[in-house]
């Protein structure tokens, strides 16, 4: 049995928000002590990678719309690359320090993907409402891998980049298959 | 005063504001669980149709196994368990190289 939209949205909620305390607890920390142990040097990358691979289960199961299927499929392939880049970057097999360029556009990719494949307007319903939210959201969150890129000294980049996930994590919980753009959906 | 002791003293002012510094985000890593666990909590108290133990009428497994302010704080108690206390370890550890 295939569960339902909003049930998948709220287990991705979670790896999100996952996701957002790790990266904000090594903002806090410094890299330097948070890659101290090897296990947690590759938590972040290895997130992404198995949430790009869960993310093409779900486009597996996205057949009801072509539409979903490619916009899951594109999250999918970002989460991937964006992780596997990860993984060369900690393994020391790529080192430059504009790699973050390449996480900004799989974000961007991605917020771009979740305006167009939203064909309702704002209010219509509270899955199209989070769709432009989120899309606009990561569209702009776009800008702090970015500044980590031209910055990486700089700890606001990271900072931001990890809240982006929390905020992300918040939206995704607040998805209902069926419920008004805003208010209560009660059962 | 010896040129030594005045040495000693002013390589310890020079420590302080970096132990207090390493305080500071210890304490901030330790927060970051229990404040998600509170979050989930609050949010189970505002939405309490959210926990379908509440009101099992109807539900199927994924309701009962996927209900969102638990999941939150099943997150926090996550990061509190396997993620933070290694971290506080090795802030606390300061410059004395690597932990494993």
């Amino acid at each position: 049995m295939v569960p339902r939209a909003e049930i998948a949205h709220w287990l991705a909620a979670s790896v999100a928000l996952l996701l957002g305390l790790v990266l904000l607890s090594e903002v806090i920390v410094g890299s330097e002590v948070f890659r101290r142990r090897a296990w947690r040097a590759y938590l972040w990358p290895s997130l992404a990678l198995v949430s790009g691979v869960l993310l093409w289960v779900v486009a597996v199961f996205s057949t009801f719309s072509t539409m979903h299927l490619l916009a899951h499929a594109l999250w999918a392939q970002a989460a991937m690359t964006v992780g596997a880049v990860q993984l060369a970057l900690v393994r020391g097999k790529l080192t430059s320090p504009h790699w973050p360029l390449l996480t900004a556009a799989a974000l961007f990719l991605s917020g771009v993907a979740f305006l167009v494949h939203e064909q309702n307007p704002w209010l219509a319903s509270r899955s199209a409402f989070l769709h432009h939210v989120i899309g606009w959201t990561i569209v702009l969150a776009a800008a702090f891998p970015v500044g980590q890129a031209l910055q990486p000294r700089r700890a606001l980049w990271g900072a931001g980049f990890a809240l982006t996930f929390v905020v992300l994590a918040v939206l995704l919980y607040a998805d209902r298959d069926a419920a008004p753009a805003l208010g209560a959906a009660l059962p | 005063m010896s040129s030594e002791l005045a040495g000693e003293i002013a390589e310890r002012a020079a420590r302080r504001p970096r132990a207090s510094g390493r305080g500071g985000r210890a304490l901030a890593v330790q927060v970051l669980g229990p404040l998600t666990m509170l979050a989930g909590v609050v949010w189970a108290f505002a939405q309490p149709y959210r926990i379908v133990f509440l009101h099992p009428e109807g539900k199927g497994a994924y309701d009962f196994l996927v209900q969102p302010p638990l999941l939150v704080v099943v997150v926090g108690l996550l990061f509190s368990v396997l993620i933070a206390p290694g971290l506080v370890e090795d802030l606390e550890r300061g410059d004395r190289g690597p932990a494993r």
